[in-house]
């Protein structure tokens, strides 16, 4: 029983993980950079749904939407001012103005709505009860967004002609280029998406932990970048199956051994996959060639 | 050929360093600098400690560790621990001390750089940022170290001395290092790990050296921190931390220790100097980190070393190159 319910909860989890992972994967296959500004945009996002919902007071649905539209174009912007310049130089350079770019708006945050954390109204008020089993709807309407969201990526990746540029150019930039593909708008629409996607994250997990703080992005993206390794990066089923191993995992650990320890066991995960299997579950092993 | 020369610069080295102190602390005690400035000096002395030792890693390793802090954390602990319960009085306890912090962040840093440096650049961050998190949140759950309350009442046994021999120690081994066939082997590998390999370098055993060398300065510069502060909060460790001693890194030039320690003094002093400037501190650090990044990736310095041999040797010289 308790069992079941910590398993829901890991689903749960799980789905905003693999969400937020999606966005770190494709931005990965496409420009190999681990964009930490990812876990941060999350942290727009909810700052967005908090703005709107309590201090415009509109209503949670224009809130909501506020924060969907509002991201996409955060993340094209911080591609073109911050990454675009950098494209072809050393990787290091780009790894260091992605943590620059993370940590530029972290404290911005802090500087314009201070480091205390602002809550909520619940969004989702409600649970479900069959018999002995109650389930929240927070709980429902997550893992149900969370799988559409996915098939309509998956959807959009196989069958369209922006899902075929994408994966074009992470194949094979240059070619990609030569073949009448322009990379830029793939590039600045793949960081849309992403961080589209890390919006949606944003408001399911402020539906289930209705706070929000400067830093709040920065262990969740860490966690949904593990997700993404451990599904393989680069893979857009793998970052679902890494998203819901992961929350699974994290909220079996808070179940059944310390909730303290839940953090190290992800990071534990990371190095065992890496160590293990690099190319992650689902990721395709490329030997490096001299 | 050159040995007489060579000899000749280290001892004019040495002696700069001996009269550059006794001008400091001359200064000091004749009031021209006060006794608020004089305290703030200390600082600048660890984290230059801290910055140089992250640029062996960052700069000629060519790595990118983001847990500088953790190691920090170890040598602090560590060393704050051996002075409250080992058997040794004063001034030699405390230097035992200062070594068993830093021999116990160089012994993690082998723990932690052997799985990490098996993996190529961005799994090295996260892996490392993952551990500097992880030292964290253990040292939050301790007991004996008294968790979020602190570590409280450690002697403060820090004084301008200690950090300025320190600092001299770190200096002088580092850039021996770098001058050394050692050093020689890890820039090869940041040139070109595959190339490297295939010269004969052990790159796992050299890149887990570096990275236990630099855990090791990290340390010593923790266990300055602990007996300088008096007390140790587990947050103090965190990723803030890790990030302002990279922007010290960065701004300065990767792979320059004289960039090193020009922008560590600097970072450390300019908060002080202007007051306005302490509130927007890391909103203007991780700006700096973008723009220095975006139009001068090799930071201020490059690779440029200061040499005296370059100020005092004949035009056409070339010995020094």
């Amino acid at each position: 029983m308790i069992f079941i319910s910590q398993l829901i909860n890991g689903v749960h989890v799980g789905s905003i993980y693999a969400l937020v992972a999606l966005g770190y994967s494709m931005v990965y296959g496409i420009i190999k950079l681990i964009n930490f500004a990812h876990g941060d945009i999350i942290m727009v996002a909810s700052y967005a749904v908090w703005y709107g919902a309590v201090r415009m007071g509109l209503p949670t649905w224009a809130a909501i939407l506020l924060s969907i539209v509002i991201c996409p174009l955060l993340g094209m912007l911080i591609e073109k001012i911050a990454y675009k310049p950098l494209r072809g130089s050393a990787r290091i350079s780009l790894l260091i103005t992605a943590i620059g770019v993370s940590f530029l708006l972290q404290n911005l945050a802090r500087m314009i709505f201070t480091a205390t954390p602002q809550s909520l109204p619940a969004l989702i008020p409600g649970k479900l009860s069959v018999g002995p089993w109650t389930l929240s709807y927070t709980t429902l309407v997550t893992i149900a967004v969370a799988v559409v969201m996915m098939l309509c990526l998956n959807l959009l990746v196989s069958r369209t002609k922006m899902g075929k540029a994408m994966r074009a150019v992470s194949e094979d930039t240059e070619a990609a280029q030569l073949m009448g593909i322009n990379v830029n708008h793939t590039i600045s629409f793949t960081f849309a998406i992403g961080s589209g996607l890390a919006a949606v994250a944003a408001v399911l997990y402020c539906c289930s932990y209705p706070q929000v703080s400067p830093t709040m992005g920065s262990l969740l993206g860490l966690k949904a970048f593990v997700a993404a390794v451990l599904g393989g990066i680069g893979s857009i089923p793998g970052a679902m199956v890494g998203g819901f191993v992961i929350g699974i995992a994290e909220s079996l650990t808070k179940g059944y051994i310390h909730s303290g320890l839940a953090d190290a066991l992800v990071f534990l995960i990371l190095i065992v996959v890496l160590i293990v299997r690099p190319a992650g579950l689902m990721g395709v092993h490329r030997p490096e060639k001299v | 050929m050159n040995t007489k020369r060579t000899a000749f610069y280290y001892l004019l080295a040495a002696l700069l360093t001996v009269g550059f102190y006794f001008v400091l602390t001359g200064l000091i005690r004749a009031g021209v600098i006060g006794k608020y400035h004089a305290d703030m000096l200390i600082p600048v002395g660890f984290y230059i400690m801290l910055a140089v030792s992250l640029n062996l890693t960052c700069g000629f390793l060519g790595q990118l560790p983001l847990g500088h802090a953790g190691f920090m954390a170890v040598g602090a602990y560590t060393s704050a621990l051996a002075t409250r319960y080992l058997p040794f009085e004063g001034a030699l306890g405390f230097w035992i001390a200062l070594l068993l912090g830093a021999l116990m962040a160089a012994a993690f840093g082998v723990v932690v750089g052997l799985p990490a440096l098996r993996l190529s650049g961005d799994y090295l961050a996260i892996i490392t940022l993952g551990f500097g998190e992880i030292i964290k949140g253990i040292l939050l759950n301790l007991n004996f170290t008294g968790g979020a309350r602190g570590f409280k009442g450690i002697p403060k046994q820090t004084d301008l001395t200690t950090v300025y021999i320190c600092l001299v120690l770190t200096l002088f081994f580092i850039r021996t290092l770098i001058n050394s066939r050692f050093g020689r082997a890890i820039i090869s590998i940041r040139e070109n790990e595959i190339a490297a390999e295939s010269c004969g370098i052990h790159t796992t055993f050299y890149k887990t050296m570096t990275f236990s060398i630099a855990a090791f300065f990290a340390g010593l510069a923790g266990g300055l921190y602990a007996h300088y502060i008096g007390v140790l909060y587990p947050t103090t460790f965190g990723f803030d931390t890790s990030i302002e001693i990279l922007v010290m890194v960065v701004l300065g030039g990767m792979g320059s220790i004289t960039g090193s320690v020009i922008s560590a003094a600097t970072l450390r002093l300019l908060p002080e100097m202007l007051r306005a400037f302490l509130d927007y501190r890391m909103v203007i650090y991780s700006l700096l980190l973008i723009v220095v990044m975006i139009f001068r990736p090799t930071g201020l310095m490059g690779r440029y070393e200061f040499r005296l041999s370059k100020i005092f040797a004949p035009k056409g010289d070339k010995s020094h190159v």
